[in-house]
């Protein structure tokens, strides 16, 4: 099958669903003929024009908020904010506006919006630049988290999210854009909900997300030489979030561990462990480990950031930890 | 003659900017600056011309781009470079590289990445100024591009309703990453907006670092007497991309080549030149003089250790 970038997969979802629905639109700074900051949305604005991929001045509240009215009003908005650390501009559109809206207005209401921004560290942007805050979205009831790993994964999810009537949180690694992947010709959509087992195992269960999905896999390999078998769950989604697969993980393993980038206090990582001790408390022979981001900003200096993130010798260490 | 004095320090600081960001340049081209770096190359009239019309007690907040205004204001090569570098000699310690540079000893509250965001500060910057009565005046740096944000109106509204003492500075570059400033707003001039909320607006030529000083210390003496804020726009331009390695797919190569005619330094050394004040042989002790220090900086910049891992834990509190 043919290999293409997760940055790639992202932009062949927005172009198919663009030509699909002429309600779809991109709105975002330099998302134009510049083609984003990390070049996702380049040639689009070519194919589909000024009114259907909008480059905005630096005014992140207004992006979201008129998504907000726009999806309100029969537009499918997908808005690029440039970093995830920006979101905090918009953050009332997206707590007070967004994610309520329906709810408040009793049911009377779809907004069908997408908001894309790229999470994480690796490239030493610092602590403005580099941050993992799904836990911001997750906390809000009203918005759907995706948070893809694969090239594969990323096309089909955003293209489920594109059509999903609900506000969508769509969180890419930036560490990921060049990644390659397989990725069928053949159009395909993932629904929202459903994890993914990336690697079956029977000693341990690593609960990953984005990026992190690669290091437990890497963790793993190593661990197999030493004759430990480690099952990774990818979920995907965090919201809705697919919890009878890694239930059911568990209840094979016996042992879990969960991985995320974000810093650990607070982190979507201690929802999932609080429900595999609701759900799976009976089958653990170990308690619930959790390999996270130390409880600081992201500091500029090479060993500082690596320090700070989640490295694949923690995820092996905390897998021998439990055994 | 305490105007000579003046000029050529003014002089001075724009070659120092120059030569240092050319070496920044040239190190994150050799892999040796981590993270993003955004030159301030061709807008060296704006941060000096600003910067001398300040005390040294006074307040500065600047942006991403901001070696220029962290150098005017006085800030020491030798701790930049390093923390560039992310050593822990560095003005930070190594925590916040070239977005985050700031030595809260010479007034200057942090460059920033997050844009916009110095204004609501410098303005909070001249609130506690002003409630401390202590005569600081604060100045805020900022391009077209923040100007498009809800900061810079919350802010030019609130300082001008308590008559706060900030300057707030807009270094019109025309662009905000491929954004040029006319698709990005309707209006010619961004010192129009002051009008909307009451203050003075102003705009200079960017270039000029006389004209810059001028309106800046015209600006700041009247804060510091009670008048509240202006808005000054000094027009001007990046030389390079707006980070290093942009393709810059939105402008031509002759559009730079034009403002490189407009050189700040060069004008301002045709001038000083022209008063007597500059000659040959003493623009050639400047220029090594310079780089004496930039050759320094970079020598202490990788002589210094990198921080060790578990520094990452320290300073999250105070
Ligand atoms: C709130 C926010 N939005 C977007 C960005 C990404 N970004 C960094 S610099 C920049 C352009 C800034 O333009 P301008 O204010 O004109 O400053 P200049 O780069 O010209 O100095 C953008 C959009 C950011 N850092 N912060
Ligand atoms: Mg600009």
């Amino acid at each position: 099958m043919r290999e293409i970038t997760y940055a790639e997969a992202i932009r062949e979802a927005l172009r198919e669903e663009m030509k699909r629905d002429e309600r779809v639109y991109i709105i975002g700074e330099d998302v134009g003929r510049f083609g984003g900051c990390f070049g996702v949305t380049k040639g689009l604005w070519e194919e589909f024009g000024d009114d259907r991929v909008k480059d905005t001045p630096i005014s992140e509240t207004a992006i979201i908020g008129s998504s907000v009215g726009a999806a309100a009003t029969g537009m499918r908005p997908v808005a690029e904010i440039m970093f995830c650390d920006f979101m905090g501009v918009a953050m009332d559109e997206i707590t007070n506006q967004a994610a309520k809206m329906r709810y408040m207005f009793g049911g009377k209401v779809k907004l069908p919006m997408v908001i894309r921004t790229p999470v994480g560290g690796g490239l030493c942007a610092a602590a403005q630049h580099s941050q993992s805050l799904e836990a911001w979205f997750t906390h809000l009831p009203g918005l759907k988290v995706v948070m893809p790993s694969t090239p594969y994964d990323a096309k089909g999810l955003l293209k489920a999210s594109i059509r999903d009537d609900n506000p969508v949180i769509f969180l890419e690694h930036k560490m990921l854009y060049g990644v390659k992947g397989t990725v069928p010709e053949e159009e395909y959509v993932i629904p929202l909900g459903v994890a993914d087992v990336k690697r079956e195992g029977r000693d341990v269960t690593i609960i990953a997300t984005s990026l992190m999905v690669y290091k437990s896999l890497e963790a793993a390999k190593l661990l197999e030489k030493e004759g430990i078998s480690v099952e990774v769950v990818d979920p995907r989604t965090l919201y809705p979030l697919d919890e009878e697969k890694i239930i059911n993980s568990v209840k094979k393993t016996h042992r879990a561990i969960v991985v995320h980038e974000a810093v650990e206090r607070n982190g979507f990582g201690g929802e999932i462990v609080a429900i595999i001790m609701e759900k799976a408390f009976e089958y653990l022979d170990a308690p619930v480990k959790r390999v996270c981001g130390k409880n600081t900003p992201i500091p500029f200096s090479p060993p500082l950031e690596r320090f700070v993130i989640p490295q694949v010798e923690d995820i092996v260490n905390a897998v021998k930890s439990l055994l | 003659m305490g105007e000579e004095k003046l000029w050529l320090d003014m002089y001075i600081s724009m070659v120092r900017i120059r030569k240092f960001e050319e070496k920044v340049v040239e190190l994150f081209a050799q892999g040796k600056i981590p993270g993003f770096v955004h030159s301030y190359i061709g807008e060296e009239a704006v941060a000096v011309g600003a910067c001398s019309a300040l005390e040294p007690t006074d307040y500065i907040t600047s942006t991403h781009r901001g070696h220029g205004h962290l150098i005017a204001k006085g800030g020491d090569l030798k701790y930049m470079m390093a923390e560039l570098y992310g050593k822990k000699t560095g003005y930070c310690k190594g925590k916040g590289g070239s977005m985050h540079i700031a030595d809260v000893d010479l007034g200057i509250l942090g460059a920033n990445g997050i844009v916009g965001a110095g204004l609501p500060i410098a303005t909070g910057a001249a609130l506690s100024s002003y409630l401390q009565r202590n005569g600081r005046v604060a100045l805020c740096f900022f391009s077209d591009g923040a100007s498009n944000r809800g900061t810079f109106h919350e802010s030019l509204n609130m300082a001008s309703i308590w008559k706060l003492p900030v300057v707030f500075l807009c270094e019109n570059n025309m662009y905000g990453i491929s954004m040029p400033q006319r698709k990005g707003m309707a209006v010619e001039d961004i010192a129009d907006r002051a009008a909307a909320y009451g203050i003075p607006g102003v705009v200079v030529d960017g270039n000029d670092v006389i004209a810059v000083y001028e309106a800046v210390k015209e600006a700041v003496t009247r804060a510091r007497a009670g008048g509240g804020p202006t808005l000054i726009e000094a027009k001007t331009a990046r030389w390079r991309g707006h980070f290093e390695g942009d393709p810059q797919i939105y402008r031509t190569p002759e559009e730079i080549e034009d403002w490189k005619k407009k050189c700040p330094i060069m004008r301002f050394q045709e001038k000083l030149i022209k008063m007597g004040i500059l000659d040959e042989a003493k623009i050639r002790e400047i220029e090594s003089m310079i780089a004496r220090e930039v050759e320094e900086a970079v020598r202490f910049a990788e002589e210094s250790p990198y921080p060790e891992p578990e520094e990452a834990l320290e300073d999250v509190y105070a």
